[in-house]
């Protein structure tokens, strides 16, 4: 029985459409697997009660039509719930309950799909090995001292160990890709604007998008429509209709051209990250693909780029923490002022302060030109060496991630080198445009490495499509051996 | 850049998180180096570039000015660190 958790999603649907399962009997086998995984640290909440009264109510009255029928699912920890704790791996909102429901989550439970829990993450995202939690460090499945990633490392962890058959997390800068790379999965940041940022506790507004993780391509496209569309409730979400990802999911890419930024090829770069690209590219080749040199050549400017938007944004979006509405206050101060740097001393974590210390600095009075203004300029220099590529080519392919998943600690007193994770996915979000991460193969250690597929605007479909070639044509096959148990 | 005590104290005025001295020594550290790095930047000229706010091609959707939902009080403070009945409660901010 509990060989079918480590089933992909559409299996486990297929056998719920066939009855060859209940909802509860799975609930009840991700539950079990749950409990004694704690170590992993990569559920914050639970709500197995919850679950398991959905799951009855789903087998008393199923309806096989939707997309997700009776999957328990459980969703990272930045996504409101209502009635369910949402802390954003933050102490600042470790009790805090919403009372309304996210956009994307309502459409995953409007799908059929079951809350199981909440997953651990980095500090309102801020972070790239879930190492600044206020919840504490995620292991990684693969090997008990590393790193899932982040920001998304509870969702990535969490999937990779079979506790979620599927799960969502969110990308600024790579939170989704970085950790989807690290343990083996598969993780797609949408076109901005695709999925709803309504009820998403918010970092960096214009870069933040909510995107599915899973252990299959076609599994993605699932999520991925069941998740996405229309919402009034965002400003920024894109009006168009909604489209079936998984039913034109194709493997034909014939024709198709492939563009190798050459400045995606960093210096100290591991071997195999490069023979790993090489391979990514004859697989694709051999399947019929035309492979095309490219340049994007202000690529090592996204990062300083982004080291201004997005802690600017941040430093807006996080001035509502003041104690007052909601969110942990301090108990210390003799005025409103004082009460309100305490509380946001004592609340946020080292990181956070970091960032929302550079945002204040870029955007204070005097500044603003030097910097913010600066980085905007820049990010339309980065769009546009994008837009410039995407006339002669339909994707790009470059590595997910410049190293594999590190040891717990090995990062944390060097902020820049923690940043430089994100050099390969940060540029996507400055562009707005969907990547997708898809595992490629193991490095010497035998830790997972992914490769990524950039698309154009709304081009979800192509780049799925492509992954779901790749995928079927690369043979990874993730070794986890559950040694947590 | 280089980013000193002093500086560290007057932008966490502005953000109003208070940050004690041994926090302020490393800070202005990591800062430093952090805006080392974000300088980088000034490599290129952008004086004929337009800043890019949003990569959404049309602008913001503005919706008419109209009550759409309300009625709501209690949801609102329902995760107040402190209330009464009707109101947030704050410090005394008038003597």
């Amino acid at each position: 029985m509990s060989e079918i958790i480590k089933k992909n999603l559409s299996e486990i649907i297929d056998l719920i459409k066939k009855k060859e399962i209940k909802s509860e009997e799975l609930a009840n086998l991700y539950i079990d697997k749950v409990n004694k995984s704690k170590k992993l640290n990569s559920y914050i909440t639970t709500c197995f009660e919850h679950t398991i009264q959905k799951s009855k109510e789903f087998d008393k009255k199923p309806n096989f039509n939707s997309l997700l029928p009776g999957v328990p699912l459980a969703v990272k920890d930045l996504f409101c719930t209502s009635g369910f704790k949402t802390t954003a791996g933050s102490k600042m909102l470790e009790n805090f309950i919403p009372q309304y429901e996210s956009t994307v989550t309502e459409n995953l439970w409007k799908e059929g799909a079951i809350l199981l829990g909440k997953l651990n993450c980095d500090e309102y995202a801020m972070g790239s090995s879930n190492e600044t939690s206020y919840f504490g460090n995620v292991i990684n499945p693969i090997a008990k001292d590393t790193v899932p990633g982040g920001s998304s490392g509870g969702s990535a962890s969490a999937l990779a160990a079979d506790l979620t058959p599927a799960t969502i997390g969110t990308d600024t800068g790579g939170s989704i890709r970085q950790p989807a790379s690290f343990t083996g999965t598969i993780g797609l940041k949408p076109t901005y604007g695709l999925c709803s940022r309504w009820g998403i506790v918010a970092f960096a507004s214009s870069l933040d998008q909510a995107g599915p993780m899973t252990k299959s391509v076609k599994d993605c496209s699932i999520m991925l429509e069941a998740m996405a569309g229309f919402d009034n409730k965002d400003s920024t979400s894109i009006e168009k209709k909604k489209e079936n990802y998984s039913k034109n999911l194709k493997t034909d890419i014939k024709g198709l051209k492939i563009g190798i930024p050459k400045e995606y090829r960093v210096e100290n770069m591991p071997k195999e990250i490069d023979e790993l690209w090489n391979k990514g590219k004859s697989i694709l080749k051999d399947l019929g693909a035309d492979i095309i040199d490219i340049s994007l050549p202000h690529t090592k400017y996204a990062l300083p780029t982004y080291y201004i938007v997005a802690p600017a944004e941040a430093s807006s979006n996080l001035a509502r923490y003041d104690g007052v509405k909601y969110g942990y206050r301090s108990s210390k101060g003799n005025d409103l002022i004082e009460m309100y740097e305490n509380t946001r001393s004592e609340a946020f974590g080292d990181e956070v302060k970091r960032r929302i210390l550079i945002g204040t600095y870029v955007l204070s009075s005097g500044y603003y030109d030097a910097y913010y203004l600066k980085a905007q300029k820049v990010r339309q220099l980065i769009k546009k060496d994008f837009d410039e590529n995407f006339s002669k080519v339909d994707a790009i392919l470059t590595p997910s991630t410049p190293s594999s998943a590190f040891k717990i600690g090995e990062k944390t007193n060097d902020p820049i080198s923690m940043y430089l994770n994100d050099i390969f996915t940060v540029p996507v979000n400055l562009a707005g445009l969907p990547a997708i991460s898809v595992p490629a193969g193991l490095d010497k250690k035998g830790y997972p490495l992914g490769l990524q597929l950039i698309g154009k605007t709304l081009d979800e479909q192509n780049i799925l499509n492509v992954a779901y070639a790749f995928e079927k044509n690369c043979n990874f096959k993730n070794e986890i051996k559950n040694w947590w148990l | 850049m280089s980013i000193d005590k002093d500086k560290i104290k007057h932008i966490s005025k502005l953000a109003r998180i208070s940050i004690d001295s041994k926090k302020s020594d490393s800070l202005a550290k990591d800062l430093t180096s952090i805006f080392k790095f974000i300088e980088q930047l000034n490599e290129l000229n952008t004086d004929k570039v337009e800043p890019l706010s949003s990569i959404l091609n049309t602008p913001l959707r503005a919706r008419e000015d109209k009550i759409n939902d309300g009625k709501i009080r209690e949801k609102i403070l329902e995760n107040s660190p402190k209330k009464n009945e009707e109101f947030f409660v704050v410090p005394k901010v008038i003597e």
